[in-house]
């Protein structure tokens, strides 16, 4: 069976800028895929060509293998869930959701059983009759969210629904949407600038920046095996080390300070220069001497930043300033550590990423 | 239908048609009427017979121009005076009644509100006869009781500032308090938690955050006045302001000197609008 | 400091009670007043319902005011179809570029005096004037027809000394609209006549309702354009009212007409009002 939806150099331009340069990927049945990148990187544009409101400068855009080409938004079997959400004002909760129904000329107690059900499925039962002025940030975006789903897209086209809730409603609703996918199965596609959302939500994230994908791939493996510099920076926490190139097989660094490390190189190195991704918690604390194939080193604690299960130690390297994030594991088992006390640490080669200088 | 969905041919051309064509409807009128201000023939009308500027310039004996014309001229220094005072009385007040709807408290302020914005909707000809029976009823009573003569009172260029001023102010009203809506109070509060005085707020706080719409309301309530005619014709005395006149002049057949009487309004309202719009489009993007 | 605030509360509001007590509230009582006086069969100043009663056995008089008042709502209703489409084009349709420059193009002309402006069309339609000019030089007309001084000229002048105030109100509620929601409903499935119908028309409502209410109170008063492009038999009531005041000089009888006038313009004012469910502060901002 064809990808629902099939991308094929796809470009946009705004005179000279190009918003969304040749971009290729598929995106498979029943899946919840992110496009994760930052402000104005070309998101919003990339969703308003596949939704039809823009027409591609060039390239290819398929629909379960139909060509949308010169198809119009309104016969695309796509829906969008729009950025301000696009409730319309003078109607109340059932007739926004009714909307597009009742254009396909449904039975009105037909309409009225769908529009019902689905009030059920996004926990909004007995508020038809609201006017959408009463109703509250997450409540308008579930009834947005709703008003599309009811008319069972192929795919549903979310851009950043959560960026004007408050951050304990965006933890509840995506978890929300999460199950909500889960339960109707339509392929969502789902457009954000914040990392944790794609992460939590997805089963395929694609990493975008200046109009184009760095890597798609799952959470896991974009979190563990970042394939490009931005990636690894724009994804998750991370400590930046520029270093030096010392011996090439096996890779060998030195920093700046002069502390000797082995790395792996994620992709070609081009010249010396390089630089080293850590995260904060593939940082050992006073490793077991058994463990071979580690970069040793000692930390001297500057802080602690106390988080709950979050806690993180702010620490420099031995002989230098450089600061260095480490995440604590969570059994208390370093709870004795205080400020100014001086730790050995360690650092597998594997964990120790190089891409050439950004 | 909008710029980001698809749209038939047939739809857009159509609409461009319209549009344009409604454009020439727009500016036919006043085209012509400036076109003709220049034609050397006794009659505002074509055929063309050539470029001349005897209509603004000359004095007489055929012909005489506007600059000649003693009567239009009067009329337009008259026009001018109405509006000033017009212009001054109406920011004033309405700023003032701005400031009390949006900023004080007091009982009966709905129903006040209601009867200040009233003057809009009521017919201008009704404000003109009924302030005009009011003087005059005024005047007869003076006159009865105390034996005064108020030329005031009697149809005069005061009556037509006072007539015009009585629905202008709410204009202003409503132009002011849209501004004070967006004004941010705790600008205010932080002014009096300094220890300035309620006036000092309103003259180095409030007012300077008001200026656009000040200058703005102003120039639009000068440019009322100076083309009132509903409210006028009733109220207009021995001194004529120009729209009056102009009627006047229109009612009984039409000269060229009309024409170049319209192409200095065209042009000068013309000047005067665009440089308000430049001026608050300024003010705002500062 | 609760006395500088009560002496904040004087100075605001005795100008604006002077305002609307010396120029608005006793003027229009004097108007009814004198509105209910008439002469007696001696010459005498006597209270009497005679101007009223006068207005309803003239059939002239409440025939021009009946006639009066459906043009006035006809000029309403052709002042939205014409300027309707013209605010949608600048707004949502024509490239962001241009939206200022036509704006301010369409604004321009109403800056001039309604004098002017029917002038122009009067010499611009009249027997001697430009368009028959045109129309007999290039031969599409033998001899020169008289387009002035007929209800559809008197309608058309009326039309467009009053788009303005039609076209400001609409051209700010379609802009504060957002596109999206004609793309949302676009989305849907709904046809461009389902979006006209049931997205952008009440979204613009209070726009429309605004715009009709000072359209329709400036036509209903309008005197100039009438006199000046109306033919003889185009009556208009403001014109009975200046017979009344200028030239017969009986100003009770003129009073009463006026009173009538305002009524009518207050209950239509009103019931647009209530219909639309808006009230006059907002209407009028
Ligand atoms: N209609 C347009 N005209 C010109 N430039 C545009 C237009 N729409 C978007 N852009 C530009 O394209 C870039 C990508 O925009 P957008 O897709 O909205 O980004 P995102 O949604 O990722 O924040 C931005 O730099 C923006 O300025
Ligand atoms: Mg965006």
């Amino acid at each position: 069976m064809a990808p629902v939806l099939d991308i094929q150099n796809l470009k946009k331009c705004f005179g000279k800028f190009i918003a969304v340069d040749t971009l290729s990927f598929q995106v498979e049945d029943g899946c919840f895929f992110s496009i994760l990148g930052p402000s104005g990187c070309g998101k919003t544009t990339l969703l308003r060509m596949i939704a039809g409101f823009q027409t591609p400068t060039e390239g290819q855009l398929l629909i379960r293998g139909r060509d949308m080409h010169a198809v119009p938004p309104n016969r695309r079997p796509v829906n969008l869930v729009f950025q301000n959400l696009a409730l319309f004002p003078m109607m109340n909760v059932r007739e926004n959701i009714a909307f597009g129904l009742k254009r396909q000329k449904i039975a009105a107690a037909e309409i009225a059983r769908r529009v019902d059900s689905m009030l059920e499925r996004v926990h909004l039962p007995g508020y038809g009759d609201k006017d959408i002025a009463q109703l509250s940030g997450g409540q308008k975006q579930r009834v947005a969210i709703a008003r599309s789903l009811v008319l069972e897209p192929s795919l549903l086209l979310l851009d950043e629904p959560l960026g004007a809730l408050d951050l304990k409603l965006r933890e509840q609703m995506k978890i929300e949407l999460k199950k909500l996918q889960a339960d109707v199965g339509t392929t969502f596609m789902y457009i954000t600038h914040d990392q944790s959302e794609a992460l939590v939500m997805s089963n395929r994230v694609a990493v975008m920046n200046h109009g184009r994908f760095e890597q798609i791939d799952t959470p896991r493996n974009l979190y563990s095996n970042p394939a490009s510099r931005f990636v690894a920076g724009f994804v998750g926490e991370t400590n930046i080390l520029p270093v030096r190139v010392t011996s090439s097989a096996p890779l060998k660094v030195q920093t700046t300070f002069g502390l000797e490390l082995y790395g792996t190189a994620v992709s070609q190195p081009q010249g010396d220069q390089l630089d080293l991704f850590i995260r904060p918690e593939s940082i050992i604390l006073d490793p077991a001497d058994s463990i071979g194939d580690i970069n040793l080193f000692s930390l001297t604690v500057r802080s602690i930043l106390f988080d709950g299960s979050n806690t993180k130690l702010l620490a420099t390297m031995e002989h230098s300033d450089f600061e260095l994030t480490v995440a604590l594991p969570q059994n208390q088992q370093f709870s004795h550590i205080g400020k100014g006390d001086t730790v050995k640490a360690g650092v597998h080669a594997g964990s120790c990423r190089c891409y050439p200088r950004g | 239908m909008i710029r980001t969905l698809p749209r038939q041919r047939g739809y857009t051309t159509a609409f461009r048609i319209y549009i344009i064509l409604f454009y020439l409807f727009l500016f036919a009128p006043l085209v012509i009427t400036c076109i003709l201000a220049f034609n050397d023939s006794n009659f505002p009308s074509l055929p063309w017979k050539g470029f001349t500027l005897d209509w603004f310039l000359a004095d007489g004996p055929q012909r005489i121009g506007l600059l000649h014309d003693s009567s239009n001229m009067r009329s337009i220094w008259v026009s001018v005076q109405t509006a000033l005072w017009v212009s001054i009385l109406s920011v004033v007040v309405g700023t003032m009644a701005a400031f009390l709807f949006e900023q004080e408290q007091f009982p009966g302020k709905q129903g006040l509100y209601f009867l200040a914005l009233t003057p809009l909707v009521i017919p201008g000809v009704i404000l003109g006869i009924s302030l005009l029976l009011t003087a005059n009823s005024l005047g007869i009573f003076f006159e009865d009781t105390l034996g005064l003569d108020i030329p005031f009172l009697r149809p005069s260029f005061w009556l037509v500032v006072f007539g015009q001023f009585s629905f202008i102010a709410t204009f202003v009203l409503l132009v002011v308090s849209a501004r004070l809506k967006k004004f941010d109070h705790s600008l205010e509060e932080a002014a009096l938690n300094l220890g300035a005085t309620r006036f000092e707020v309103i003259r180095f706080i409030t007012l300077p955050f008001l200026r656009p719409a000040l200058i703005g309301s102003g120039a639009v309530a000068f440019l009322m006045s100076f083309e009132n005619f509903n409210t006028t014709l009733f109220l207009v005395g021995s001194e004529t302001t120009l729209p009056v006149n102009l009627y006047l002049q229109v009612r009984d057949g039409s000269t060229p000197i009309i024409n170049a009487v319209s192409f200095l309004l065209i042009v000068s309202t013309s000047t005067l609008a665009v440089i308000n719009l430049i001026m608050t489009k300024h003010e705002t993007s500062a | 400091m609760k006395n500088h605030l009560r002496l904040g509360l004087f100075i605001f509001l005795t100008p604006v009670l002077l305002w609307l007590l010396l120029l608005i509230i006793v003027p229009h009582i004097e108007l009814l007043i004198m509105s209910l006086h008439g002469k007696n069969d001696t010459g005498d100043m006597v209270w009497t319902l005679a101007n009223y009663r006068h207005f309803f056995t003239e059939e002239i008089y409440w025939y021009t005011f009946v006639r009066t008042a459906l043009y006035a709502i006809i000029v309403t209703i052709l002042t939205f179809l014409v300027t309707f489409p013209v605010a949608f084009y600048i707004t949502k349709v024509v490239s962001p570029r241009l939206t200022g420059f036509l704006t301010i193009l369409l604004l321009m002309p109403f800056w001039v005096s309604e004098l002017v402006r029917v002038y122009g069309w009067m010499i611009l339609l009249r027997e001697s004037g430009v368009i028959n000019h045109l129309l007999v030089s290039t031969g599409l007309l033998k001899v020169p027809v008289e387009m002035l001084y007929n209800d559809i000229s008197m309608l058309m002048g009326l039309v467009y000394t009053s788009m303005l105030f039609m076209v400001v109100p609409l051209i700010s509620s379609l802009e504060s609209m957002d596109d999206s929601l004609i793309e949302a409903a676009h989305d849907l499935g709904a046809s461009p006549t389902t979006i006209f119908l049931r997205i952008i028309i009440p979204y613009a409502a209070p726009g429309i309702t605004s715009g009709a209410i000072v359209v329709f109170m400036l036509a209903l008063g309008n005197y100039l354009t009438p006199k000046l492009m109306g033919g003889k038999n185009s009556l208009w009531f403001t014109e009975q009212i200046y017979n009344e005041f200028i030239a017969s000089f009986n100003w009770n009888q003129g009073a009463a007409f006026g009173f009538l006038l305002l009524a009518l313009s207050s209950i239509l004012i009103w019931s647009g009002l209530k219909i639309s469910r808006q009230h006059l502060g907002k209407a009028l901002s």
